[in-house]
Parts: C-alpha cells; structure tokens; sequence
C-alpha cells in the first residue's frame, strides 16, 4: 500500500518539476501583469507574422506528409517490392537526425555552391524563405503518419480488402470504402502527432530561415529572438508567443486524447474475432465519452 | 456455371502449395476441397477466386478462361475464415457493398438486399454493426453479402473453422438447405471430413499439393484410393499391410478358426455408438465401433477378454 503510494507520489512529482513547473512559470510571468502586456506582446504585427507563417508552413507540411505517409503505409505493409527493407528505415532518419542537422543538409544542398543552388538563379528561392522552411518541416515531421498508419494495417490484415475485391470493387474504391476507414484513427492521430511537430520546429527552420524578422520568422523562432533582444531581462514578448505555442500543443494533447480511444476501439474488435459484441460496443461507447477508466475496464473484458 | 482447374501450379518460395493440379467441378454442386492444413486447399479456393496468381495452369468459369482476369471481373463470391466484416459499416451496409459498388439503382439494391437479409435471417440486425453480432450471425451475413452481386459461383474458405461446435453444426445444415435453394456451383474448403460428407456431394481430397481422389463421400469412405484417403476421410486400424475400418471389425465371446484373442483396454460411450479400444495378445491395437445394442450383447468391459476378426479389409497395392 504504502509502497504504491510512494510510487504515485515520486512519478507525479518527478512530472511536476520536469513538466509542469517551468511550462506554469512560463504562463506565470505572461499574465504577470495582467492580461494587457500579453495581449500587446503577441498581437504585435512581428507575432502575429510570426504565427501565420508558422500556420502557413503547417497547412502545407501536414497534408504533403498525410498523404505520403498514407500511400507509403500501405506500400510498406501490402507490397513486397525490392528496398522495402532499406525504405522502411530510411522513413525514420528524420526522428534519428538532429534537426539542426537536417537544416545543414538544406542549407548545403540549395545554398550557395550547392547542388541545387542553380534554382535561386532561375528566380525559385528555397533558402531563407517559404520553400526553404516549409521543405525542412516536411523532412522534419514525415515519419509520423506513417509510423501510425504501418501496425494498424498490419493489424486489419488483407481479408476486408480482398472481399471488397471479389464483390467487384476497383482497387481505388476499395482504398477509399474499406482501407481508408479502417484506418482513419490511425491516420487523425498521425496528423495530430505531424502538427504539433510542424508547429514546434526550431532547429531546422532556424538554420533554413535566415531568421529575418518580421519575414521569415516562425513562431518558435518568434520566442528565440524575442529573448535574445531583450537579454533575458524582461522577455515579455517572448513568453506571452511561448504561451501561444503552449496552448497549441495543449490543443493537440487533448486531439491526441480525443483519437486515442477511439483508435483503440477499433482495433479491438480486430483483435477479438468472434469476442463478445458486447464488449466491443462498450470500448466504442466509452471511447466517446474518453474516459480513460472505461476504456481500461474494456480491454480488461477483451 | 461449371469449373475446370488444368494443371495449376502454385509455389510460395520453395514450398510448392500446388503441384499440378487439375479438377472439374460441375454446375450447380456442392463440392468440397478437403485436406489437412498446409495441404494447398485454400490455395486452390484462392487461385479460383483470382486472389493468388497460379505459376502455372489454367482457370475455367464455365468454358471461359479466366487465369489473367482480376477477382473482381470473375463473378465469384467469397467467404472467409474470419468473416472478412467490413466492421465500420452495418449489417445493411456490408450486404449492400457489391451492388454500391456495382452502382444498381437504390430500389433494387434495397430489394436486394432486404431478400438476402431474409434468406439469412437477420433482417431484424440490419442496422447493427458486425462487432455487435455473434460470430454465426456475422458468417451468415458475408455468406449474404457474397450473395448479393447474383455470383456464378460461390467459395467458402472454411467458413465455420471459427465457429464452436454446435452453431457449426447449425450453418452446415443451413449451408446444405441453402444449396438446394440457390443452386449456385459452391466449393467449401474444410479439413473436417465430417463436415465435408455431411455438405458436400462431391469431395476433391487434396494432400500436399495434389489431390488424392475425387468422389462422392461414400466412393471415398467406400472405395479409397490409398492409404492417405483411407486414414483421413475415417477412423482405420492398420494391421501390417492392411487397414480396415473400427466399424467392420467383428467382436464375438467365442474363438473361430480365423480370429484372434484380444483384451478390452477401455470403452467409450458415445450415445447410440460404442467404441471399444483392444489389444491384441501380439501387442497390436485395435479400435472397434459398436452399436450400443452389439455392446450390451457382449457386456463389453475393460478386462474382458473378445476374439477379434475383421469382416473386411482393405490392401493398397503400392
């Protein structure tokens, strides 16, 4: 008893001073004064740049990297093709590789002496400005849509589709009417997971950007100068955009949460061929409401 | 509508799942593919139902060859083992996929549908979710859902393999009444030779690739062709070089000049038959089946001692 109690003390407090301290500290000291300076601080036209291009890079890395990593799922797990192997772990170097190392990699190859640096010259700049950034969130946040979508098509297996065919559906009808649906949790989870990544890139963006105010400023980077031009003194402006990005990241944990239940709902009547109905449409009940106690008592009863 | 298989080859790898086979099988039969697992049985069903490609060989839909035409232009239907549900879509919405996708107008899917949901009895369930059926209901739900699109032929891959032993028992009946209803050429994969004789009229044996034999349950119970079929298609006792059946292995209390003496080790008590397990005094083992009737005449118990002598016995040339 006593022995479980200190185990949920340590965990919540190992959390609090790792987590929830210095991110409250951060909320703490933007409405320290009052709701105004913050206000100001992040409605500014340099902020408020700052958070469309960061939403602008967003709406165009996350889409690109869902249907990739849809298509590339599903050529990873249905198809046996020669490099499976070899892309299969390429598709996660980006989670391996430092993001500044990722921002190099650009730089080297569009800059100046690069393979590629004939592009500026034909008026397609890449580096320090959109293409550059949107490029190095993409290669950033590729991994997780696929990484998402690969167990769960595993998991369904090929039976569905195979009826889908025998009854005479075309292999596109069959992606969209069975595949498509069977994996929708799996892929809303991805583009959470691909967001919030998008959203949060410094290292790379950095080194891409040329980090010129008010242009190709990302709102991570927003936060960086904001502190570096006030010398850590009285850096407002700084934690009222880091409180912006907070709160996005809070909306996606709480995305995350939404999907999460539901995504295991699904795949357990997969897993329970021939369980109880019962059970199935419990999860899925208890999966809307997101309770986390239901869910567990489900999977129990599984 | 009939279907020929001519010389089909099938190898996954090394392993060779199909070694040239060939089978003819007649419009508006129920014929069963059977064979212990790995035997190549589903392979055939699928290399039919254009889901695997043969490496050699041919496929015929009545007199049309359909070796290089996709599964979904072969007017087949499918069940599978594990129903196969389309789980995000109700019991309505499964039946109806082929004839959506088929794009027939809504009046005539609606009919359709509702008849096939008759035909199976779950017209009250339409509107529930696979999840939410038993596993017999979601069988006969793919077993509709296959029936929609009118199928010149229908394939069951051990379709009650994940099923308990009574609902089983239950959809083969079914299963039977139904052929007779619809008339559509049906081939079932199974390993049970219970379930094979029980359904089908004609039964293809296949093992390692190759079919045994192809007959009717009784020619095949009857009349194997060797010792496999023999041994696979019933219970066999196997005395040196030949084989004969529990059930014609005659029990008496007294000697005859050509049986021998053997001891009863244990008895079995199944209902109307009985089924005696003996030693001969050479250490041979012998299963017996009686009727309940024959036992009782013998006060057959452990311990007591019969004198055995088969009433007919079969010897495959090899």
């Amino acid at each position: 008893m006593t022995a479980r109690y200190a185990l949920r003390f340590g965990a919540l407090g190992y959390l609090t001073m790792l987590l929830l301290v210095p991110v409250g500290l951060v909320f703490y000291r933007t409405f320290q004064h009052g709701l105004h300076p913050a206000w100001a601080a992040v409605t500014n036209p340099q902020a408020l740049h700052a958070l469309w291009l960061t939403l602008i890079i967003a709406a165009i890395a996350v889409p690109l990297n869902t249907a990739f990593g849809v298509v590339l799922g599903i050529a990873l797990v249905r198809h046996r093709f020669p490099g499976r192997g070899l892309l299969n772990a390429i598709v996660d170097l980006p989670l391996a590789l430092s993001p500044v190392v990722v921002g190099l990699a650009l730089y080297l190859l569009y800059g100046t002496g690069g393979w590629l640096a004939g592009l500026s010259e034909h008026g397609i700049k890449i580096l320090f400005s959109l293409p550059g950034m949107t490029l190095a969130t993409i290669f950033v946040s590729l991994p997780f849509v696929v990484r998402e979508v690969v167990p769960v098509l595993r998991e369904i297996g090929t039976d569905q589709e195979q009826a889908a065919e025998t009854l005479g559906a075309a292999p596109f009808t069959t992606f969209r009417r069975i595949t498509l649906p069977a994996i929708r949790w799996a892929v809303s989870y991805g583009v959470v997971l691909t967001t919030a990544r998008a959203i949060g890139e410094f290292g790379a963006v950095s080194i891409v950007s040329g980090r010129i105010e008010g242009k190709t400023e990302t709102l991570p980077l927003y936060v960086q100068s904001q502190f570096d031009s006030s010398l850590g003194i009285n850096p407002t402006g700084a934690f009222a955009a880091s409180v912006v990005l907070a709160l996005i990241a809070l909306m996606t944990v709480l995305a995350m949460r939404l999907f999460r239940p539901n995504a295991a709902s699904l795949a357990m009547p997969l897993k329970g061929r021939g369980g109880f109905a019962g059970t199935a449409v419990s999860t899925r009940l208890a999966g809307r409401m997101g309770s986390e106690s239901e869910v567990n008592d489900s999977k129990e009863g599984l | 509508m009939g279907i020929t298989v001519v010389e089909v080859t099938k190898k996954f790898g090394d392993f060779v799942a199909l070694d040239d086979v060939s089978v003819a099988i007649p419009e508006g039969s129920l014929t069963a593919l059977l064979g212990p697992s790995g035997s190549g049985k589903s392979t055939l069903l699928r290399v039919i139902a254009g889901l695997e490609d043969p490496d050699g060989g041919q496929v015929l839909l009545g007199g049309d060859d359909v070796t290089s035409r996709p599964a979904r232009a072969r007017g087949v239907g499918m069940v599978f083992q594990h129903y196969a549900a389309f789980k995000h879509m109700t019991v309505w919405e499964n039946v109806a996929f082929g004839l959506k996708v088929r794009k027939r107008p809504k009046a005539e899917i609606e009919n359709r549908v509702h008849e096939l949901l008759e035909l199976v009895q779950l017209e009250g369930l339409a509107k529930r979710y696979p999840a939410q059926l038993s596993g017999g209901q979601r069988q006969r739900m793919a077993l509709a859902r296959a029936l929609a699109v009118d199928p010149e032929v229908l394939l069951l891959d051990e379709p009650f393999g994940a099923l308990d032993a009574r609902v089983r028992k239950e959809l083969r009946a079914w299963l039977r009444r139904l052929h007779d209803e619809v008339h559509v050429t049906t081939i079932i994969v199974t390993h049970d030779q219970e379930e094979a004789m029980e359904v089908a009229g004609q039964i293809v044996v296949i093992n390692k690739g190759r079919v045994e034999q192809v007959g009717t349950p009784r020619e095949l119970y009857d009349s194997p062709a060797n010792e496999f079929v023999m041994s696979f298609v019933g219970p066999v006792n196997r005395i040196g070089e030949t084989f004969v059946r529990p059930r014609d292995i005659s029990l008496s209390l007294e000697p005859d000049s050509d049986s021998t003496e053997a001891m009863v080790e244990r008895v079995v008590h199944l209902g109307f038959e009985v089924r005696a397990e003996l030693v001969r005094d050479d250490g041979q083992h012998l299963l017996a089946q009686l009727t309940q009737e024959e036992a009782q005449v013998l006060e057959l118990e452990r311990g007591l001692i019969v004198y055995v002598k088969p009433s007919r016995e079969t010897v495959f040339t090899r």
